[in-house]
């Protein structure tokens, strides 16, 4: 494999034709001192060369076609080719001319009035985008009904598939994480109580924030970080093997396929995860009240109690529904949206965990306006 | 060159899957300038025999040497190296999705070589002339190809290190007969300008008439060697069923027809 870095060496440069001999290994190992020394032997020779080319060890196709180049562009003339490469370099001129080497090339530089024409592109990519998921909103709703009147066309075995993938399955880091979050939520507010002399009312803190906002929130972005993902990922796979095209040509509705056991299992998931995050959450509240504040539990139960109604449970679990339809539906949306590509699915699912964790923070701001107006 | 005339050497291979053995104690060489052609029923492993020769599987037991190196004692560098010594086309030409054609054939070379630019294009450029693409198709991505042009794009990824041994893996299925025939005609000149050593899976009795020098029968977990004319002699049931099926038949009468 060693390559002595001499390609070409002059012979005779004396006359009108000037003689050059081609050594070496004329392969694609070598192809970029092979590309400089012919383009220096166009510099060198200027006018008519000859080059023998009898001393060659090896030569493959780009060895073949650098030559050939060089030759149209130095107007050079090929001597004494050996046998074993006739057949290689005629094949590969029948390449060469065969198609002029003109490419469309693909603009990658950077310029201001590109840059403001890309902006202008992604916001009305943005806009149309909320139009998409608005008119598939309608058709995942007009599904659903369809479904609901002919409950034949139900499907109990993917639905409670769902339901156990996106639900039980995200029990234990649902579980963890609310408990973390109880924890804090606790240490900080009783670090700044304390300074009012009202340890106490941490435990209100907790009651109110984990569940009105706190606990619905953290599962809603689990799960769409968790579930969401996956619809995207998976339906977007399935596109890529074009077995959405397959579900059409067998007279199968994707939506009600696909998308209607997520939507509907995800609705009745996290409620159900909400709920568990809520009591997680108030454990490690609790725990930490103990620990840090020497409130026993069944001084904290008692806290509780007092410090809530029913409704304030019932405000922060009306949420999950909605968030998991949102999920649910941006997540199923992008998937299929997804292009035949792998790059395509990694990019859809991206937009549809970022789409659908500002989408749920948007809606709980609204309930928050809601509640507000309705004095709750 | 040190490795001799066979640039293939399989020494009683055995291969299992899931506990099932597939191959036991296979033997095989295949000499430079050669095509041979593996065929056997669906689910016979002729992929994975392919798949474990050029290392993407390993082998229960037996030897595997390519270029006269036995694969199983090289180190991960001397590996990659042999690597770029051949060319794998898989079934749906297995070209990136996310890259360019263009792209797709030059990631060996930068890979291995890192080359400029400019001579990445040219290099593109010839690679997708020599197996009869258009200049346009450099810069379209794979799902914008038909079938037979993916192929194609993914025989010139094969091809772009200029190896010595060429792997395909059915390279005809799925192709209409017209395309089906291009395509052996393509290799059948590749082979004999650029000087290939071909192992080729195939289902397609046409290819095998067409290019093959010799065929590799897999059945009963072993293979049976020899050429087309030996292989139709052979007594067993799946060997007669195969050549002198309707298939089989109107195949070699193409071929007589046709001189």
């Amino acid at each position: 494999m060693a390559d002595s870095g001499v390609f070409i060496e002059p012979v005779d440069t004396g006359g009108r034709n000037k003689l050059f001999v081609a050594r070496g290994r004329w392969v694609v190992q070598s192809a970029m001192p092979l590309d400089k020394s012919l383009s220096d032997l166009g510099k060198l020779a200027g006018g008519g060369v000859r080059l023998d080319l009898g001393q060659i060890e090896a030569m493959d196709t780009v060895g073949a076609f650098l030559l050939l180049r060089a030759a149209q562009t130095l107007d050079a003339s090929v001597d004494n080719v050996p046998a074993r490469f006739a057949t290689l370099l005629e094949h590969v001129e029948k390449a060469v001319t065969k198609e002029p080497a003109h490419p469309r090339l693909r603009h990658r530089h950077f310029d201001v009035v590109g840059w403001l024409a890309h902006v202008g592109q992604v916001a009305f990519r943005v806009s149309a985008n909320a139009i998409e998921l608005l008119d598939f909103f309608g058709l995942v709703v007009a599904t659903s009904l369809r479904v609901l009147i002919h409950p034949s066309r139900f499907r109990p075995v993917a639905l409670l598939t769902q339901i156990q993938r996106n639900g039980w399955m995200a029990l234990p880091i649902v579980g963890l994480l609310a408990f973390l979050i109880g924890v804090v939520i606790a240490y900080q507010g009783a670090d700044q109580l304390k300074q009012f002399g009202a340890q106490i009312l941490t435990v209100n803190l907790l009651g109110v924030g984990i569940l009105r906002e706190l606990g619905v929130l953290i599962t809603a972005i689990i799960v769409a970080g968790r579930s969401g993902s996956a619809f995207t990922a998976e339906i977007g796979a399935m596109r890529v093997n074009e077995e959405v095209d397959a579900l059409e040509t067998l007279g199968l509705d994707p939506i009600e396929v696909l998308v209607i056991p997520r939507v509907f299992g995800l609705i009745i998931a996290l409620p159900l995860l909400t709920f568990f995050a809520n009591v997680m959450a108030i454990v490690g509240g609790g725990a930490m009240c103990w620990v840090a504040l020497d409130i026993a539990p069944p001084a904290f139960l008692e806290q509780l109690k007092s410090s809530f109604y029913v409704l304030t449970f019932w405000l922060g679990v009306i949420k999950a529904p909605f968030f998991a339809f949102v999920i649910a539906m941006v997540g199923c949306h992008a998937g299929l949206h997804v292009q035949r590509s792998a790059e395509s699915v990694g990019h859809f699912t991206t937009a549809s965990v970022v789409r659908s964790i500002f989408l749920v923070i948007v809606i709980d701001a609204a309930f928050s306006i809601i509640f507000a107006q309705l004095h709750i | 060159m040190d490795e001799g005339d066979i640039l293939v050497r399989v020494r009683g291979l055995v291969t299992e899957i899931g506990g099932r053995v597939l191959h036991d104690g296979i033997d095989l060489e295949l000499k430079r300038g050669e095509v041979l052609g593996v065929v056997g029923g669906s689910g016979a492993g002729k992929s994975v025999l392919l798949r474990t020769i050029v290392g993407l599987m390993r082998p229960a037991a037996g030897t595997i040497e390519v270029f006269g190196q036995q694969m199983s004692r090289l180190s991960e560098g001397e590996r990659r190296k042999l690597e770029g010594r051949w060319g794998v086309l898989f079934q749906d030409g297995a070209l990136f999705s996310s890259l360019t054609v263009a792209e797709n054939i030059d990631v060996p070379l930068k890979e291995q070589f890192g080359l400029p630019h400019h001579l990445l294009v040219e290099i593109a450029q010839l690679k997708l002339s020599l197996v009869g693409l258009a200049a346009e198709t450099a810069a379209l991505y794979p799902a914008e190809l038909s079938g037979g042009m993916r192929k194609r794009a993914g025989l010139a990824r094969a091809l772009a290190l200029d190896p010595a041994l060429l792997f395909l893996d059915e390279p005809t299925a799925g192709l209409d007969p017209i395309s089906a025939g291009d395509f052996d005609q393509l290799i059948r000149d590749l082979k004999t300008s650029l000087g290939l050593t071909v192992f080729m899976v195939t289902h397609d009795l046409d290819s095998l008439l067409a290019i093959c020098d010799r065929v590799a029968v897999l059945i009963d977990k072993r293979l049976k060697i020899g050429t087309m004319a030996e292989l139709m002699r052979d007594p067993h049931p799946w060997l007669q069923a195969y050549f002198h099926g309707p298939r089989g038949r109107a195949a070699l009468a193409d071929k007589t027809g046709a001189g």
